[in-house]
């Protein structure tokens, strides 16, 4: 289209409009259960600062959040709480599992610590680190800036849509096996 | 802690009692028919104020052992500074002892956690229930014969997906 636009007017379609304005005000909501929340907390104070990218307001109620961050070993008592936090957030929703014990129960293999809370909640993105340091959780939120900008929608619903896709293949691919 | 063993003595039998002696810690091992009234005794007579920490040791596979738990009292007089360990066992299939309480109110949650960890009951505890562990939890972990990386218990939950969140 060759119109002759003012330098202050933008086209573009709506999915990558939702998705820029998603991706640049993502409000977490921080799940900080062990020493990992010192280094978020660290992220969040201004020498390391993640309000340069958008991520300032750590609402501490699910309801208003749309970035859950599980800073700290989960344990087994605490799960189901974390499961609650996570159902209380509206959609779209993202999870990044930060540090050791939240991507994998850390070294702390035993009774009561869960072995990686990606066994029960949905995670996007995985922090390693025993504690990750304030610049790798900042490259992490900007990793998931990468993927909102690439993957979301604007109603929201790539998630439900693509698990839904994903489940198809692998019936697809159980049946393929058996016949 | 010399005058505290000679008032023991004075007012307990001597075959009831078993002291021993290490650089600064000194203990006193009791049978468990007795260990009320030590510590009744140890708290209004000799002056034992402070009960800093109630433990228990599983003595399953230990070579010599004679019984299969230690149940340990900490005891600290804080005006002369002195530390006693009050000892006592245990034994499979009665795991009953009184409580402390009425004697000491900071032995409530002491005694929860080694209910919890050990499950050694409590006779007359207010509030003898789990502290650490979710109440559900049905074993005692920190038993010799609990494994470390547990029965299960800790991936029993329902996998929430994309789907359904």
């Amino acid at each position: 289209m060759d119109m002759n636009l003012p330098d202050n007017v933008v086209l573009t379609k709506l999915d990558p409009l939702a998705n820029w304005c998603r991706k640049n005000s993502l409000w977490p909501m921080p799940f900080a259960t062990a020493c990992c929340g010192i280094e978020l907390m660290a992220m969040a104070a201004s020498r390391h600062d993640i309000s340069r990218f958008g991520a300032e307001v750590f609402r501490f109620t699910p309801r208003q959040c749309d970035l859950m961050i599980v800073a700290g070993r989960v344990v087994m008592k605490m799960m189901p709480v974390l499961q609650r936090i996570w159902l209380q957030m509206p959609e779209p929703k993202w999870c990044i599992s930060m540090g050791a014990c939240a991507s994998s129960g850390g070294i702390f293999d035993t009774y009561a610590v869960v072995q990686g809370i990606d066994h029960f909640i949905p995670v996007d993105l995985y922090v390693p680190g025993c504690p990750p340091r304030p610049e790798q959780i900042i490259r992490s939120v900007i990793d998931l800036q990468e993927k909102i900008q690439k993957e979301g929608s604007l109603s929201g619903t790539e998630f439900t849509e693509r698990e839904r896709q994903h489940r198809k293949r692998a019936l697809q691919d159980v049946l393929d096996d058996t016949l | 802690m010399a005058d505290t063993q000679e008032q023991l003595l004075a007012n307990f039998d001597k075959a009831l009692l078993r002291f021993s002696t290490f650089r600064d810690n000194h203990r006193v091992v009791v049978s468990p028919e007795t260990v009320t009234k030590l510590l009744s005794f140890l708290k209004q007579s000799c002056d034992f104020d402070l009960l800093i920490d109630i433990t228990a040791v599983d003595y399953l596979h230990y070579p010599k052992a004679e019984h299969r738990f230690g149940l340990i009292y900490n005891l600290i007089c804080t005006d002369r500074e002195e530390r006693l360990f009050v000892k006592t066992w245990l034994d499979e299939p009665d795991l009953t002892i009184p409580s402390a309480v009425p004697l000491w109110t900071g032995a409530n949650w002491m005694e929860r956690e080694v209910f919890d960890m050990f499950g050694i009951v409590f006779e007359d505890h207010p509030d003898l229930r789990r502290i650490l562990l979710p109440d559900a939890f049905s074993a005692y972990p920190l038993r010799k014969d609990y494994p470390l990386r547990g029965r299960g218990e800790r991936h029993n939950f329902q996998r929430i997906t994309r789907a359904e969140s």
